[in-house]
């Protein structure tokens, strides 16, 4: 009996993964924009059980393999977007403390928002996901791949380093500023200044240091042989401790050069590194401090005009930090998928303001979001033992005339164009049913289910 | 450093001496622009012609045309000659930043208020004008009310309103508001009322306010509401032609009626009526409605088209689309819905244009048509919509829209496709004048890369 249960569950492994997965795949005859060593080439990628075995001109075929031609096609590495807040099961901000470390993205993973599959038709194969912008301190963020159909531990992006979402800004101050935008009737919650923020970090670090040095003294002593009563754990604080400790990134949202300067200037003085700043549009203002300071920046391409403190945005921005030598990616910032959808034209958007190259502008939606999240060695480009996250154009992707063909993640198809349209009247005929079916249910109260 | 100067600047000091000048223009002198590959959407490419500018005006083009001495000569081999875009929905020199209500005057309190202009309310220093036009839109629509709807907007009135004033068609560069002019009232902005309750994406900017506000408990209570605010509009038709019949028949006691007087060019036919309508519902009672007032009407941001297009065809109704950066109206719907609707319209005959209906996505209008045409729209198509087709809608033909002899010299310079997200815009005419190539966020970049 239990070997039958057994070999059930492995037949049912089997299926889940032999569904979707081609133990080998070539897709051959593309021009392929590796944003490796090898830059643009026309040829054949070999993938092998989820990663890139091989890339180049003349790539053997093996026996069994599955081939996708790309019929003279463009083929980029995954997009990655470093800031969205997709997948997400419900608000974005526990708006009731303004450092609230304490929370994780981990726990409210939504796989079945269909912003996901938004993203993946777009070429999106990985995104870092975090908490909203209301709190100084908001959030543990966390990365996912864009593994439609899975459940929300099988999204989560094996291996990458989890992060800790900050804001500055108009966003924590409003929380205590009604005038600015707060819910009417809600009481007033400090910070509401820059120089408040800035305290509210600090004061948070100033626990936190202390919190850091019990846990030490008392991980010494137990190193040491001894057996002494250990601290009291604190959630909020142990994601701090992670933060001092390096196990946990920084992803600051900011806008305007003071307060990106503000926050270099606190972690500087309690000895941790900011990751990311993120949005940072007025970052070509402070550049050479951010370069200096180790930071990536994370921005848009062209947003400005939606609030005060993006007056001074300008596209510009993302070529002078790279100028400037800062790592910069371009994200989304999107809750519902359609900016994800389309970073390829906000990559393309950098050659425009500011004479960005076509490597390193597609490099800001790829290997740059890559190295920002410390999982550049995974993905974000198009090399040999690197995960097979892979995208397919019709055409040369840094235009607005491309649309996205396929997609790989881990070497297996998760987005297909054609089988998408092909699909389409058959899932209409399906919830034409299904909407026939409830109406039918309607009169038995609860849909025709019975409690569990 | 003058790198993003026209090469008409470049090669004139005059012009250079000027740049420092606040206003947008540089110059105001007998231009020819010598040697371009002109595009003038009215018919084939012309390779190697000249275009001669006097008086604002296109007065001759050819490819043997010689410079009466003394004028102007903007050397453009190499460069492509187009119209200037118009984008046919924006709220331009009315909002100046989204979120801060002092800076917006788009959104007045009142449920009819076609006495209200937009015009006069154009603020010609906005620094929204500036980002659009070095992308090459020449002229836009404003409109009274946010996004072409009433109320509910983003920082806008809460309350209900259907008609919210005139919408003006103005050049985006001038002195003041009287000199952009080029018609004051394009177009009577109504909003359509909206069953509430829709089964769309909740929150956001969808809200075609007055239904949307509160939903009702049931669908016919919904209905009802509904009917009752069409009423409403169709009282309020009724009445501004019973005012009409007592103005021509000197009625002893008339008086004069701010508002109804207003309506009287709505009413003779000379100004078209611009309905927001998304749903099939709404799109297919505002036809009803325009036939039963016999007005002339024009359909912004009209989404479910497949259902209603015949029907507007039948009308020779033309519509306004809104950004194919979209996501579609239901999260059910297919990824690309909105991408393809200019193809839907297209192929039922429809005369459309585009609208980017925020001014923070303004300078975007090329990459929204190029966006249809990678899912569907002939090429020619979506330059049209961006440009001849706008100014039949509004009117204005014979004017602008293409690069035709007697129309203004409304033009821009590229070095390539327009719609190509890396193309540099190299020269923008507005009536015959060059305008300057810069802008709050280029000066911020030329700025702070020779940061030291």
């Amino acid at each position: 009996m239990k070997k039958i249960v057994l070999a059930g569950i492995m037949a049912l492994a089997f299926f889940a993964h032999g569904s979707l997965r081609a133990e080998v795949t070539v897709i051959k005859n593309a021009t392929i924009m590796t944003e490796g060593a090898k830059g643009t080439v026309k040829g054949s990628i070999l993938v092998r059980d989820g990663k890139i075995a091989e890339v180049g001109e003349n790539v053997m075929v093996p026996e069994g393999a599955t081939v996708i031609d790309a019929g003279g096609q463009w083929v980029i590495p995954g997009i990655i977007d470093c800031h969205v807040h997709i997948a997400v099961d419900g608000n974005m901000n526990e708006g009731s403390v303004s450092v609230s470390s304490m929370v994780n993205i981990k726990d409210v993973i939504n796989p079945e928002d269909i912003a996901i599959y938004l993203a993946l038709a777009g070429g999106v194969t990985a995104a870092n996901v975090l908490h909203g912008s209301a709190n100084s301190i908001g959030g543990q963020t966390i990365v996912l791949k864009m593994r439609w159909g899975k459940d929300a531990d099988g999204m989560i992006f094996e291996g990458a380093k989890p992060g800790l979402k900050f804001a500055l800004g108009e966003n924590p101050k409003r929380a205590g500023n009604p005038q600015a935008g707060g819910a009417p009737g809600t009481p007033l919650r400090y910070p509401s200044t820059r120089m408040g923020v800035e305290d509210t970090i600090r004061e948070a670090f100033n626990e936190a240091i202390v919190y850091k040095a019990e846990w030490d003294k008392y991980d010494a002593a137990v190193k040491g042989g001894q057996h002494p009563i250990s601290p009291r754990k604190d959630l909020k604080l142990e994601a701090l401790k992670e933060v001092l400790e390096g196990k946990r990134y920084v992803h600051a949202h900011c806008y305007r050069a003071d307060e990106i300067l503000m926050l270099i200037r606190v972690a500087d003085d309690y000895g941790f590194k900011i990751r990311t700043f993120q949005h940072v549009m007025e970052g070509y203002k402070v550049a050479k401090e951010i370069a200096a300071h180790g930071a990536g920046a994370s921005t848009f391409s062209d947003w400005f005009g939606f609030k005060m403190e993006v007056f001074d945005a300008t596209p510009y921005n993302a070529a002078i930090m790279q100028k400037k030598g800062v790592v910069v990616s371009l994200n989304s910032d999107s809750e519902n998928g359609e900016l994800t959808s389309r970073l390829n034209t906000e990559a393309a958007k950098a050659m425009k303001y500011g004479g960005i190259s076509r490597e390193d502008a597609l490099a800001m939606v790829t290997i740059n979001p890559a190295k920002q999240l410390g999982v550049e060695n995974r993905v974000g480009s198009i090399e040999v033992g690197k995960d097979a996250d892979i995208v397919i154009y019709d055409k040369d992707p840094l235009s607005e005339f491309a649309k996205v063909q396929k997609v790989l993640i881990d070497g297996n198809k998760y987005f297909d164009r054609d089988q998408d349209v092909s699909g389409r009247a058959a899932k209409e005929a399906e919830k034409q049913k299904l909407m026939e079916r409830e109406k039918q249910d309607a009169p038995q109260g609860r849909g025709g289910r019975s409690p569990q | 450093m003058r790198r993003p100067c026209s090469v008409a600047s470049v090669q004139w000091p005059v012009v250079l001496a000027l740049a420092a000048c606040v206003s947008a223009f540089a110059a105001n002198d007998t231009v020819l622009i010598r040697n371009a590959d002109v595009y003038p959407v009215s018919g084939a490419e012309m390779k190697g012609v000249s275009i001669l500018i006097q008086d604002g005006k296109i007065a001759d083009m050819g490819a043997k045309l010689v410079a009466p001495k003394g004028i102007k000569i903007v050397e453009a081999k190499g460069l492509r000659v187009y119209p200037g875009m118009i984008d046919s929905g924006t709220e331009l020199g009315l909002s100046e930043i989204g979120s801060e209500r002092v800076t917006n005057d788009a959104n007045e309190i009142g449920e009819f208020m076609p006495q209200l202009k937009a015009l006069i309310a154009v603020n010609a220093d906005s620094a929204n004008f500036g980002v659009v036009r070095v992308n090459g839109i020449t002229s836009a629509i404003t409109y009274p009310a946010q996004g072409g709807r009433g109320g509910g907007g983003r920082g806008g009135a809460a309350a209900a309103q259907y008609i919210a004033g005139e919408a003006a068609l103005i050049h985006v560069a001038g002195w003041n508001w009287e000199e952009m002019e080029i018609k004051g009232s394009a177009a009577m902005q109504l909003n359509f009322p909206l069953i509430a309750g829709r089964g769309g994406r909740g929150g956001g900017d969808e809200g075609e306010a007055p239904a949307a506000a509160r939903g009702p408990a049931t669908f016919t209570e919904a209905k009802r509401q509904y009917d009752q605010q069409i009423q409403k509009i169709n009282d309020f038709f009724d009445a501004a032609r019973q005012y009409q019949k007592e103005r021509s028949s000197n009625v002893v006691g008339f008086k004069k009626d701010l508002k109804m007087e207003a309506m009287m060019p709505v009413l003779e036919g000379k100004e078209p009526v611009a309905i927001s309508a998304s749903r099939e519902r709404s799109i297919h009672d505002a036809i009803l409605f325009a036939e039963k007032q016999h007005i002339k009407v024009v359909i912004l941001q009209p989404r479910e088209l497949a259902k209603t297009a015949a029907e507007l065809k039948s009308h020779n109704i033309p519509v306004i689309l809104g950004r194919t950066e979209a996501l579609s109206e239901n999260e059910d719907d297919p990824y690309d819905q909105e991408m393809t609707l200019p193809s839907v319209a297209y192929k039922a005959g429809l005369k459309f244009a585009f609208g980017t209906f925020n001014n923070e996505f303004g300078r975007n209008l090329p990459y929204n048509a190029a966006r249809a045409v990678a899912f569907g729209l002939p090429y020619e198509e979506a330059l049209k919509a961006i440009t001849i087709n706008a100014a039949e809608i509004w009117g204005v033909a014979d004017q602008m829209g293409s690069i035709d002899k007697g129309k203004w010299a409304d033009l821009m310079l590229t070095d390539g496709d327009p719609m190509e997200l890396s193309t540099q815009v190299k020269g923008v005419y507005i009536k015959g004048k060059e305008i300057e190539l810069t802008n709050h966020q280029i000066e911020l970049y030329r700025r702070y890369l020779a940061r030291p």
